[in-house]
């Protein structure tokens, strides 16, 4: 991802759902660097929970072997932007799992860029969004393998749902590849509770909320599974859907 | 007091009349059948006792211990004492049962005013009744209904019923997909948590089976949407024997 100076406009790829005066109050993004050496293990846990915009840009850089486990949840910030560009060595791995619970006239995004540039890396994205009011959940997703990464398994997995018809959901996967042996499982999709489901656990007494939020609960989860914060991303994560059910 | 009074219940689903006209009247302390062929509105009658979204009511009145049924949500419904429990329960991937059933079971409590079950009493519970249904309590740690067999899902739901104790209970088909085993302890389960001078339960089902176990003081044939004939446990004997056609048939003429 180049630098850029000036304010981007939605013409600018990474930038095409932002909330582009929203942007302006944060302009411009630091660029945090993050380096694990050779071997290294590291995890960073983000959690947007206060109504100010904010935006970041992480840069990692995975030596060989090196594993990094990044969660994050977005959950209140008027306007959130997450960038991640991650360059991952021979048989390094990168993990993300970020939820975004938005309601109002939220805009949140996870932009990533993922490059494997070495043989055999892993990397696994999970992005789990709950869009409520006329909220924006946008997720922009490259991955590039460069020549001679084989054996690289690059995964994307991309769901959200809109818990009015008013929401809106952006997912992205794009997957640029110029390696052997490679694996890319990418899946996106849309879609509302399951109705069939929500009477269910209502018949049994839970209140409509109630029974969202158990559904919702779960759905999330996945984001956070292995963790080394899960405990207390579940916990900020149900106190969110409990403001905005 | 009546435990149900239906009055000329009437309900459209996808905008086509199902139920046309039904009544009936349950006591407390009785049990009840419905039986009736495929497609005759069984489950409909089920669904719109409970308040599913899209089960139209068009005409006619139910009224559940003394409250106006149909006024109430759901939640409500639950709350004030039914249960349903359904001929095709539904999967709830990463909810596990006893996280669901606690929530629900004090969801239920706080809609009567009543304290909450701290974890240690509802898991004390969920044991006892899990026992009565011969299900073993790992599987009510597992995510609600996901991977169980047919008959797993009904025992599961008569737990539920035992753990929530309602007033009034109606089974949807809880006997289909059960082998001889379950059959007897559902029928068993049925009538632990059911049978009590203030409870009552009206059970939907195609076959005479469960009603070896579970004895019906009164069981009601259901044609189109309506009950055409009520009898005592014999009419559910001879049903078997003759089948609906033949006893609709003799009732239109
Ligand atoms: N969701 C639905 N949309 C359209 N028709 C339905 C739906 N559910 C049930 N029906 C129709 O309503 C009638 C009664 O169905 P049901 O109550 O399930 O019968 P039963 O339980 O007695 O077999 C059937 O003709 C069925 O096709
Ligand atoms: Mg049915």
């Amino acid at each position: 991802m180049s630098e850029v100076a000036a304010l981007p406009t939605r013409k600018h790829e990474d930038f095409r759902y932002s909330d582009i005066d929203a942007l302006a109050g944060v302009w411009p993004i630091a660029r945090e660097e993050i380096v694990v050496a050779d071997g290294g293990e590291e995890s960073l846990q983000i959690v947007e929970d206060g109504a100010e915009a904010v935006a970041r840009h992480l840069v990692i850089s995975l030596g060989k072997g090196a594993k990094f486990d990044l969660r994050v949840l977005s959950a209140g910030p008027v306007y959130g932007r997450i960038a991640v560009d991650v360059r991952l060595a021979e048989g390094a791995d990168f993990t993300l799992g970020a939820a975004q619970l938005a309601t109002g006239s939220e805009t949140l995004e996870v932009v990533t860029e993922v490059t494997h540039a070495g043989l055999n890396a892993t990397s696994h994205q999970i992005v789990r969004s709950a869009l409520a009011g006329h909220s924006v959940g946008t997720y922009l997703g490259r991955i590039a393998v460069e020549r001679g990464a084989d054996g690289t398994d690059a995964e994307q997995s991309v769901r959200a749902m809109l818990l009015d018809r008013t929401a809106t959901a952006n997912a992205r996967p794009e997957l640029e590849i110029y390696a052997d042996d490679v694996k890319a499982a990418h899946g996106c999709a849309v879609g509302e509770l399951d109705a069939n489901g929500l009477f269910y656990l209502m018949s049994r007494g839970l209140t409509p909320p109630e029974a969202k939020r158990l559904m919702l609960q779960a759905f999330i989860a996945e984001a956070f599974t292995g963790a080394p914060g899960e405990a207390e991303l579940s916990e900020a994560a149900i106190a969110r859907l409990e403001q905005i059910l | 007091m009546t435990m149900l009074k239906i009055d000329n219940l009437q309900a459209n689903v996808a905008e086509k009349p199902i139920l046309k006209g039904l009544s009936l009247t349950i006591n407390p302390g009785e049990i009840h059948a419905i039986m009736g062929p495929n497609g005759a509105g069984k489950s409909t009658l089920g669904y719109t006792l409970g308040g599913r979204p899209g089960y139209e009511v068009t005409g006619g009145s139910v009224d559940f211990l003394g409250q106006d049924l149909l006024e109430l949500e759901p939640h409500e419904r639950a709350a004030a004492g039914l249960f349903l429990g359904f001929q095709y329960p539904v999967e709830i991937p990463g909810v596990s049962f006893v996280q669901f059933l606690r929530e629900a079971a004090n969801a239920q409590r706080k809609g009567r005013g009543e304290e909450a079950l701290s974890g240690g009493e509802f898991l004390k519970l969920a044991r006892e009744k899990a026992g009565l249904l011969r299900m073993d309590m790992d599987m009510l740690k597992r995510p609600v209904n996901v991977g169980f067999s047919g008959g797993e899902k009904k025992r599961a739901e008569m737990v539920q019923m035992g753990i929530l104790d309602p007033k009034l209970a109606i089974l949807d088909e809880t006997d289909s997909g059960l082998d001889i085993d379950a059959l007897r302890i559902c029928g068993e389960g049925i009538n632990a948590i059911m049978r009590a001078p203030d409870k009552a339960v009206l059970l939907i089902t195609h076959y005479q089976r469960l009603l070896d176990y579970v004895k019906p003081d009164f069981v009601h044939v259901l044609a189109a949407g309506r009950i055409v004939k009520t009898g005592g446990p014999e009419l559910a004997l001879r049903l078997e024997e003759e089948g609906y056609e033949a006893v609709v048939q003799e009732t239109a003429a």
